[in-house]
C-alpha cells in the first residue's frame, strides 16, 4: 500500500465548513438524469449532443461536491471539451437531416427495455438490501493537495515509481494505437 | 435535511447507468448509441469517486482517470469505424449494419 495514498485521509480537511449543501446535490443530480433522458429520446442528434454535455457538466458538479476537483477539471476538459467537439464533428460529417426523419428506435426496442427494466430493478434491489452498509459518516478528503496526491501516485514520489506509474504507461500506449486505428480507418486509401 | 450519504451518489449513478443501457439497446443512430455508452461510462465513474470519498483513499480517483483514457480512445475507435462505415453503405442505422450475417 502507498503511503502517499492514504496519508490524503489522515490530513482532514478542518478548515472550513463545506458550502455544498443538500439543495445542491439535489439540483446536480436533477439536471443529470434529466438530460440524460434528452440524451437518448432526441431525434436530432446534435440537440443530443448538447445534452450530454449537460449531463458530463452536472457530474462534474458532483465530483467537486465529492472532495475530487482534478477529476472534475478533468472531466470537463476531457470529456465536455474534447470527446463531445469529436461527437459533433462526426455528426457533422454523417448525414443528419435523413436520419433525424427516420425511425429512431429498432425493432426489437420493446425487449431492450424489457431488459433495461431488469437491470433497474436489479440495481433497486441490491441498494435497498444493501444500504446497511455504506456509512453515514463520510471522510472528508483533503481538497487543496488533491491535485499533488494523484500526481504522486501517477509519476512517482522522490525518484520512486508510484503506485500508477506503470498503469500511466500503459494507458499513453493504448491512447498511440487508438491513434493510429483512427488514422487509418478513416483514410480512403493507406 | 438529511444530509448528502454514498447511497444518493449510487441512486444517481444507478439512474444514468439505466439510461444510458436503455439508449444502447433501443436507438438505431449510431452516434447516439455511442454517446449512451458515454452516459454508462460516466455512471461508473461517479460510483467510483463516491467510493472514493467513501473509504478516505484516493484509488477510486485513479481509477476515473483511467476510465477517461479509456473513454477517449474508445471514443475515437469508434467514431472512426462510424465514418469508414458511412462512406461504404451511406447509413449510421444499427440494423442496416449487418455485412456480417447472412
Amino acid at each position: 500500500m502507498n503511503p502517499a495514498l492514504n496519508s490524503a485521509a489522515a490530513t482532514m480537511n478542518t478548515g472550513m465548513a463545506p458550502v455544498a449543501t443538500p439543495w445542491f446535490f439535489y439540483a446536480l443530480a436533477g439536471a443529470a438524469v434529466i438530460s440524460a433522458l434528452f440524451v437518448i429520446t432526441r431525434r436530432n442528434a446534435v440537440h443530443s449532443a448538447l445534452a450530454l454535455i449537460v449531463t458530463l457538466l452536472s457530474v462534474a458538479g458532483l465530483y467537486l461536491m465529492l472532495y475530487a476537483p482534478f477529476v472534475a477539471g478533468v472531466q470537463i476538459i476531457v470529456y465536455a471539451g474534447g470527446i463531445m467537439v469529436l461527437f459533433l464533428f462526426v455528426i457533422m460529417l454523417v448525414n443528419v437531416e435523413r436520419s433525424s426523419k427516420e425511425r429512431q428506435f429498432n425493432r426489437i426496442w420493446p425487449v431492450g427495455l424489457a431488459a433495461a427494466c431488469a437491470l433497474m430493478a436489479l440495481f433497486v434491489s441490491a441498494l435497498v438490501k444493501g444500504r446497511a452498509l455504506f456509512p453515514e459518516r463520510l471522510v472528508k478528503l483533503s481538497e487543496g493537495t488533491n491535485t499533488q496526491d494523484i500526481a504522486k501516485a501517477l509519476y512517482g514520489d522522490a525518484g520512486r515509481m508510484g503506485q500508477y506509474t506503470f498503469a500511466f504507461e500503459i494507458a499513453s500506449l493504448l491512447l498511440l494505437v487508438a491513434i493510429l486505428g483512427a488514422v487509418i480507418m478513416t483514410k480512403k486509401k493507406i | 435535511m438529511a444530509d448528502i450519504t454514498t447511497l444518493h451518489y449510487l441512486v444517481v449513478a444507478a439512474a444514468l447507468f439505466v439510461l444510458g443501457v436503455i439508449g444502447v439497446l433501443t436507438r438505431r443512430n449510431v452516434v447516439i448509441v455511442l454517446m449512451s455508452i458515454e452516459l454508462i461510462l460516466n455512471a461508473v465513474n461517479l460510483n467510483l469517486v463516491a467510493f472514493s470519498h467513501m473509504w478516505g483513499n484516493l484509488h477510486g480517483q485513479m481509477f476515473t482517470i483511467f476510465i477517461v483514457v479509456d473513454a477517449a480512445a474508445e471514443a475515437a475507435a469508434g467514431l472512426g469505424i462510424l465514418i469508414a462505415f458511412f462512406r461504404n453503405r451511406e447509413t449510421i442505422n444499427v440494423d442496416e449494419i449487418d455485412l456480417l450475417k447472412w
